[in-house]
Formats: structure tokens, sequence, C-alpha cells
């Protein structure tokens, strides 16, 4: 009697679900964090080179392909160009949610939530398929 | 424009946006896109580009804060984002099919519908009492949240159908627009499945950014994300929102809120009419 008033009054799954969020909020907060010191870097440096230039986002070009994608992203990143410096903090700050969902499916399988775990894969597939279609 | 002179005023301009939408709890996003396309005659999907990275930085980043508070729920959080997420993929696909016109045409119409919603805001009844819907907790949507004098307030979730329909509209709004939609989020949470607003707001803060995520993949192979504009948008919306936290003063809030709702207003009525004459 008394132990199942105990597990009725404390059950373990809150408490879990509550330290959860702590890890998450405090993981997505360093995650922005670093995204956001390599934009600043990578816009420092843009800044830098390009002061004097004439802007024109008047009509839509779309980027230089080399910009897109993450692969070719990383062979202009050895050249130092501070556009793709910029694009790579950019990348890191969409993989920071990306980490919180993948965290969930860790956290829930601790539960042993089965429900929750397949309910975080599905969202992650949707956003891997986005990623990488 | 130089480079720097333009770069040092969208800067300006996204921190007052930021700043602006965390205090009135409105977000920057929507003010943004228009701030760019009519203020800075930027293409608008170079705006929606920008804008989506800004509203990933801002939600993360506050994360943090609004959990301490013990509202939000990651069970409801992750149930709706299933619906969010391809709701935001679909939203990407539609934008780079849509002709800028008729963008700026449908980011018109949200920002009169969000000027109307932030408007009725100030007058909102409770939430009503419903019965227990079984799916609530074979789903493990029920929960709880702090009272505020100690004990912890019990709730139920209803209508899940309906909401989940609706998040997949949100999510659409926001991959189509780059905007976070967490108005949209946050209707679907609290009017539709009856959810407390407190847990709504929180939680609906926490579904944005792994929404915008979903559709900025997506942005980021179209070209639409373009490092020299993004930069500043997010380090300058990111600290405004940061700053805005910090300092919100609770007493002129509302009179705040009244500004920046005639703000959207009228710039909804320009974006409409600038898309009417095809101008952006």
């Amino acid at each position: 009697m008394i132990l199942k008033n105990t597990i009725a009054a404390a059950p373990p799954a809150r408490f879990d679900d509550r330290r959860m969020e702590t890890i998450m909020g405090r993981l997505l907060q360093a995650g922005v964090l670093l995204a956001s010191v390599v934009v600043l870097l990578g816009g420092a440096l843009y800044l830098k080179a390009h002061a004097g230039t004439p802007v024109n986002y008047r009509t839509f070009t779309g980027e230089a392909v080399n910009l897109r994608y993450p692969a070719r992203l990383f062979s202009l990143l050895k050249t130092g160009d501070p556009e793709a410096i910029v694009q790579l903090g950019i990348l890191l700050l969409i993989a920071t949610p990306v980490a919180r969902v993948v965290f969930a499916v860790i956290g829930f399988a601790i539960e042993r939530d089965r429900l929750y775990v397949v309910i975080s894969l599905i969202v992650l597939a949707v956003l891997t398929f986005s990623l990488f279609h | 424009m130089p480079l720097l002179l333009f770069t040092s005023l969208v800067f300006t301009g996204s921190l007052a946006a930021g700043l602006l939408g965390a205090l009135t709890g409105l977000g920057g996003g929507v003010v943004l896109v228009p701030l760019l396309t009519l203020g800075f005659h930027v293409d608008i999907r170079y705006a929606i580009g920008a804008s989506l990275v800004s509203v990933i930085a801002t939600s993360s980043g506050s994360a943090a804060a609004y959990v301490r508070e013990g509202f939000s729920s990651v069970r409801i959080g992750m149930f709706l984002e299933i619906a969010t997420t391809i709701g935001a993929v679909f939203g990407a696909f539609l934008a780079t099919r849509v002709p800028t016109h008729a963008l700026a045409t449908v980011f018109g119409v949200v920002l009169l519908y969000s000027a109307w919603l932030s408007w009725r805001q100030t007058r909102r009844p409770a939430t009503p009492p419903h019965p227990r819907n079984p799916w609530s907790d074979r789903l493990r949507m029920s929960g709880s949240y702090p009272d505020g004098s100690g004990g912890r307030c019990n709730y139920t979730v209803d209508r899940i159908a309906g909401g989940f329909a609706a998040m997949f509209g949100a999510g659409t709004l926001s991959g189509l627009l780059g905007i976070g939609s967490g108005a949209v989020k946050v209707l679907a949470m609290d009017r539709v499945m009856r959810i407390p607003f407190k847990v709504s707001t929180t939680t609906s803060n926490f579904m944005i950014g792994v929404t915008a995520a979903a559709s900025a993949g997506i942005y980021l192979q179209r070209g639409y994300i373009d490092p020299g504009l993004a930069f500043p948008v997010m380090l300058g919306v990111l600290a405004g929102s940061l700053l805005g936290a910090r300092y919100l003063v609770r007493a002129r809030v509302s009179l705040l809120r009244s500004i920046f709702t005639l703000v959207i207003l009228a710039l909804g009525v320009e974006m409409i009419i600038n898309g009417w004459m095809g101008k952006s």
C-alpha cells in the first residue's frame, strides 16, 4: 500500500521528462551559441573583404552552388572563404534542433517509452529527408 | 548601397524586430520579411531564407529559459512536430513553385490575421472545461504544470485529430513564408486541443525551431539562404530577442502591443498592395 502511494506521488517517468527537457534546453542554448560565434567570425571576415562593394538583393539569382551543399561547402572552407564560414555557422544552427530530436529518441529509450521513441524517429526521418533528399 | 552600411542598417532593423517581437510575444519573424522587402528592396526569397534562420536561432536560444518555468510538455511537442515538420517540408516545396507576388500577398494576409489575433488576445476567455478524452492518456499527453502556489494543476488534451491538422497548417505557413508561425501553433493547442495557455505557448516555442529546421534544408539547397544577408539578420534578431526577454517590462507591454499591432496591420496592407500590383 505504502509502495503504491509513493509511485503515484512521484512517477519516475515525469521526473525523467523534466530532466530530459532541462538537458534539451541547455543543448539548444549551446548549439545557438556555437553557431553564433561561427557566423560572427565569418560575417566579420566577409565585411572586411567586401566593405565597399555595392549590395544588390533586388534580383534573385540563388546562392552559388558551392554554398548550397554541405559536401561542397567543406572544400570551400579549406580556403578560408568568409561566406563558407557563415554558411557553416548556419548549418550548425540548423543542426541544433535536429540534435534535440536525436536526444529525444535517446531519452525516451531510457524511459522505455516505445511509442515516443517511434514518434521521435518519425520526426527525425522527416528532418533527414528535408536535409538530404 | 555599400555593403558595410547595408549590413549595419539590416542589423539595426533586425535588432529592433527581435526586441519588439520578444516584448510583445508576437515573434520577430513576422515583421522581418516586410522590413527586408519593403524597406531594403530585398527579393522576398532571400528575405524568407534569412528570416527562417533567425527563427531557428530565437526559438533555440530562448528554450532553456522556457524549460525552467516548467510548463512545456516534451510529449505534446514531439507528437505534434510530426505534423509541423511534414507541413514545413510541403510549405518549402510550395514556396519554390509559387510566384513571388503571390507569396507577398499570402504574407500580407497572414500579417492582417496576426494583427487581428493580437488585438483579440487582450480579451481572451479561460480554457473551457472539457470531458476527458481517452486518447489523451493513450498517447501519454496528459500532464500537469505548477499552479504558482506550490501545487500542480492537471490537464488533458482534447480534439487531437483537429489539433494535428491545424499543426500541419502551421508548419506549411512556416515553410512557405519563413516565419515561426507561433501564433497558429498556440491557437491549435490552446483553442483546438484545449491545452492550458501557458503550456501551449512554452511548448510552441520548442516546436518552432524543429519546424523551421525542416524547411531550412530545402531553402538551403534552393539557394534562398544568402550568407551576406543571413548573418546580420540572424545575429540582430537573436540579440534583440534575448535583450527583450531580459528587460520585459510588464507595465508598458499593452501600449507596445497596440503599437506593434498597428505596425503589423500597416505592413500587411502594404504587402498585399505590392503583391497585387506585382511589385515584389
